[in-house]
């Protein structure tokens, strides 16, 4: 018997800490198989955010490093900097990189650092009990905005991609989506093309993915894939926001 | 005939792979794991196709598709 699908090796076998459901879980393993598939384990140096995947260097099996909440295109900075020889990604939240990390994230870019950003958007804090967040949509019942967030009140959320995307520094910004397997395997087309620019030398790479947080949103798995589906994908349209030649 | 393997005790029981399988042969097991969640289980391993669609969607990587 052939193997048709299995767990790549570039994920530790330690069990994801993330709630039934949350599908970090399914991001972690897309950019672990990219890693895999282009052979570059033994040179890649991850960089894990402030967040609920402040564990991720627990599961990725190649070189990883902490960054401080919403630092971590900042450390990427410098690692890719002082190892250029090396691939650096990041993989941060929205509370990590849309909030606090709106300026690290706004100057790598802009810069057009040769790094690769994987950009979780689950429109809401995850870890610190499912606050208001950047990404949160307008009319979102989350702890810090329990009548639904009024853009009135508290702004409009922030399309990361579409703005970053009208810098001249980034090479490569395209949003996707993990809701059901079609979408997936997209995901990971995306998120191979940000390695490969990045392993080109063309610059600045971002995949931002829309993901979702049964726990937070308050719903099943089920109906939290069905809610991403209707509700985030219209005011986050997925695609391919730059990509340079 | 394709073989599907699950590991049991990694498994969290979303059952975001039982919505995806074009077959209808995933389901939650009655009994529970040592963290005390229902895994899933194959009903009618012959019947499987090997899609993987399963497996692509996990979040937690616990199953392994033979073919």
């Amino acid at each position: 018997m052939a193997v048709v699908y299995e767990k790549t090796k570039l994920l530790t076998d330690k069990p994801l800490h993330y709630c039934p459901g949350c599908t970090h879980g399914i991001i972690h393993r897309l950019v672990a198989e990219a890693i895999d598939e282009l052979g570059i384990q033994g040179k890649t140096i991850g960089i894990a955010p402030v967040g609920c995947a402040v564990f991720a260097y627990d599961y990725f099996n190649c070189d990883m490093m902490e960054a401080a909440h919403g630092r971590a295109p900042a450390v990427a900075t410098g690692c890719k900097r002082v190892n250029p020889d090396n691939i650096v990604f990041t993989y941060q939240g929205d509370g990590d990189l849309a909030s606090i990390g709106a300026a690290e994230i706004t100057h790598a870019a802009t810069r057009g650092e040769n790094i690769t950003v994987i950009f979780v958007n689950n429109a809401i804090y995850g870890m610190t009990g499912g606050q208001m967040a950047p990404t949160t949509l307008p009319g979102q019942v989350t702890t810090t905005s329990p009548y639904g967030r009024d853009p009135k009140l508290c702004g409009y959320p922030i399309r990361i991609s579409e703005m970053l995307a009208t810098l001249d520094g980034p090479a490569y910004i395209s949003r996707v989506s993990v809701h059901d397997v079609k979408h997936i395997m997209e995901a990971k087309k995306a998120i191979r093309k940000a390695f490969e620019m990045q392993i080109a030398g063309k610059g600045f790479s971002l995949v931002e993915v829309l993901s979702a947080c049964p726990t937070n949103w308050g719903m099943t798995p089920q109906e939290a894939l069905k809610w991403l589906e209707a509700n985030m994908i219209p005011q986050y349209p997925l695609g391919v926001k730059k990509e340079v030649e | 005939m394709a073989k599907l393997t699950i590991d049991r005790e990694t498994c969290k029981g979303c059952g975001l792979c039982a919505d995806v399988c074009p077959k209808h042969l995933l389901a939650l097991s009655k009994d529970i794991n040592a963290k005390g969640y229902h895994p899933i289980c194959i009903t009618e391993q012959d019947k499987c196709i090997g899609c993987a669609f399963c497996a692509r969607m996990c979040p937690d990587a616990v199953i392994k598709v033979e073919k």
